[in-house]
């Protein structure tokens, strides 16, 4: 075991850090810590660690207890009117009480005992037990929000969480999203960092029958910020999930995505990209289980990978026995700039049930002759041509996103990452 | 005068295959010249090498635009110098935009002449306006460059980055393929408002029907690799009502 983690279950059982927890979070809390004492440290022997290595947090001393911060740098996002609620530091730094929301929006914190109806049927619900930091934000994570979007609730202001490093602080956030039937609701997460923490951010969400969710999930953490975070989804009847997942690398960042379907005939579709420059690893798994009929997944992962940079992705599909009539659609496109830029791709069907349509497939490219050679037909000088085209992997995606004002700050922040990594 | 585009004695080809096989072809300003000849003959070959396109290997023989040496240029040198290669088969790009996509190429032949690049809003209105003349959807603008088009508006998009671009020589690569009456006359029209004293097209196609349209001052006839026959509009009637076979060839239908 690392001293990182015995740190962890250490303040865990410090009867401080369940004091100021409502009874249903320390309930909870103890169940997970139970887990996670079971839980072996993951090696590079074990599946889901196999190509990150955890030696990042493994040498590391464990700052779980928060800190108190006064000033931090605001993160906008150019045009976009947004519910903003900020992490500093591992605190909740936004006061929930003064924030002025529309009807039908709920949000308390994670302490707030008024969550508890909400809360208790998600927390550590949704998200699944393999998770060991899934196991480690359950039992210490101390700032959250619980956010319940009532029956039949438009809410057309998004809600964005933001999440910000702190230099030698650890951040352990938790958000759960409850979106009742016909409701719909857009939720940014947005993490950004670059200097020396830890930052585990859980999210679990509900998606009941018939309702919406827009969801990004902005992992911006680069350089010493370290982070390995999850998105868990529960998908009811009838309703839609949207995800865009955008990473960019560190010295270990990780993020797991989980979709599990509990009701017909709904429709799932995420687009993720990953743009890593020089030097830097993400590390992206996703896993969709398709438990009833009439499911459908498309799943688009992007990633362009600079020099000496690191991506891992994993995608799987399962496929149960009585998933009949599923579709399910997963493909990863990787572009490698420099021959010291490396990728592990494994998309995986796992099907059970004998009446679905399933494609998957994973592609690892250079640059399109054809392509290259139209753009220079036209004058294009090439170095410009190759940034386009590259660019344009990535572009595409992006055009996907159905909020303006995110997709012209995407653009403009990932060209200009891109335009700072080297093509050789 | 020097000669708009000079090729003289042209022999290239692909992978060890000799397409060319001695070419001469002038085109002085302001001329429309029209090139038909049966498949395989070398016709898209021509455009490949006079773009410069990789794989292909000049052996021997010259060609220069407005006395410049063509060949001795990169493919975005050519461009800039004022060749514009209109696609048999345009290429899709998704994901670039093909108002970033003109605006680039644009602003490349701006700055080889020393000129401002235009600004966003600038271009917008120009692009706009070459939209319109090709009567295109101006939506066409935002989507990828070619992604999702129809044969006919991708053809419709080459006329209209022909327009932006104002090059000094065109040469039209079987723009008339897969189109209906409606699309062959705007890409025409497209065509013809561009004609001026200062400015050559070279028109490759298999009918007569696009010469109607748009009128040649020669009519050329390639065959395996050289032209074989050169002559005014009448020839391409010629051609139509007779096939190729008045010339000693008999193999219209050979494969590409």
């Amino acid at each position: 075991m690392s001293q990182w983690l015995e740190d962890v279950i250490a303040h865990a059982e410090q009867p401080a850090s369940n004091d100021i927890a409502a009874t249903w979070l320390a309930k909870q809390r103890n169940s997970s810590l139970n887990k996670l004492k079971e839980q072996k440290w993951p090696t590079r022997r074990t599946e889901a660690w196999a190509n990150t290595s955890l030696a990042p947090v493994e040498s590391r001393v464990a700052k779980p207890a928060p800190v108190d911060i006064s000033s931090w740098d605001k993160q906008d996002i150019p045009g976009l009117e947004s519910i903003d609620i900020y992490f500093v530091g591992g605190q909740l730094k936004t006061d929930i009480s003064t924030l002025s929301l529309p009807a039908g929006l709920s949000i308390y914190t994670l302490q707030d005992e008024k969550s508890e109806a909400v809360a208790t049927s998600m927390f550590a619900q949704i998200k699944p037990e393999r998770h060991i930091f899934g196991l480690i934000n359950d039992a210490i994570a101390q700032s959250g929000v619980v956010i319940d979007v009532a029956e039949d609730a438009t809410i057309e202001t998004p809600i964005r969480l933001i999440h910000l490093t702190t230099d030698g602080i650890d951040n352990h956030s938790r958000v759960l999203v409850n979106v009742a039937k016909k409701a719909k609701v857009t939720i940014i997460e947005h993490g950004v960092g670059e200097v020396d923490s830890m930052n585990t951010s859980m999210s679990e969400f509900n998606v009941a029958d018939n309702a919406s969710l827009y969801h990004y999930r902005f992992a911006l953490f680069t350089q010493k910020a370290l982070h390995v975070g999850g998105c868990h989804f529960q998908v009811g009847a009838s309703s839609y999930i949207n995800s865009t997942i955008v990473g960019f690398g560190s010295d270990l960042s990780k993020l797991n995505i989980d979709v599990n379907y509990t009701g017909e005939h709904s429709n799932v579709d995420i687009n993720a990209m990953y743009l890593l420059a020089e030097g830097e690893a993400f590390d992206l798994q996703s896993t969709i289980e398709h438990a009833v009929p009439n499911g459908t997944s498309n799943e688009k992962v992007h990633g362009i990978i600079g020099d000496r940079a690191r991506a891992n992705f994993g995608g799987r599909i399962h496929i149960h026995r009585d998933a009949q009539k599923t579709l399910a659609q997963l493909n990863n496109r990787n572009l490698l700039l420099s021959r010291r830029a490396l990728i592990n791709t494994k998309p995986e069907l796992e099907i059970y049930a004998d009446d679905v349509r399933c494609a998957h497939g994973a592609t690892i490219a250079e640059i399109d002759d054809e392509s290259l050679y139209y753009l220079l037909t036209r004058g294009i000088p090439r170095s410009q041509a190759l940034i386009m085209l590259n660019f344009g992997f990535i572009q595409e995606l992006i055009n996907e996103i159905e909020i303006d004002s995110i997709r012209d700050w995407l653009t403009d922040m990932l060209s200009t990452r891109f335009k700072s990594m080297e093509v050789s | 005068m020097v000669n708009m585009l000079s090729i003289k004695n042209l022999h290239a080809g692909i992978e060890e295959k000799n397409i060319l096989k001695g070419l001469n072809l002038t085109i002085n300003p302001g001329e429309v010249h029209a090139i038909m000849g049966p498949n395989g003959a070398g016709k898209s070959t021509l455009g490949y090498v006079l773009s410069g396109r990789d794989g292909y290997e000049v052996t021997q023989g010259e060609a220069t635009l407005n006395g410049a040496d063509l060949l001795d240029m990169e493919i975005e040198e050519r461009a800039v110098a004022g060749l514009f290669l209109a696609f048999q088969y345009p290429v899709e790009i998704p994901g670039v935009s093909n108002m970033v996509f003109m605006k680039e190429s644009v602003n490349a032949a701006r700055e080889a002449r020393g000129q401002e690049p235009y600004t966003a809003g600038e271009f917008l209105k120009l692009a706009k306006e070459a939209c319109k003349q090709v009567q295109l959807p101006l939506d066409f603008l935002k989507r990828g460059v070619n992604e999702g088009f129809s044969g006919g508006e991708k053809k419709r998009n080459e006329i209209m980055q022909m327009i932006l671009l104002q090059p000094s020589i065109c040469f039209l690569d079987e723009t008339d393929s897969g189109l209906d009456v409606d699309a062959l006359k705007t890409v025409a029209d497209g065509v013809n408002s561009q004609r001026s004293p200062d400015r050559s097209f070279v028109v490759v196609t298999h009918y007569q029907r696009l010469l109607d349209y748009i009128k040649p001052d020669f009519v050329h006839v390639l065959a395996d690799g050289e032209i074989i026959k050169s002559g005014d509009a009448s020839l391409a009637l010629k051609i139509e009502n007779e096939g190729y076979g008045f010339l000693g060839l008999n193999y219209v239908e050979e494969k590409a």
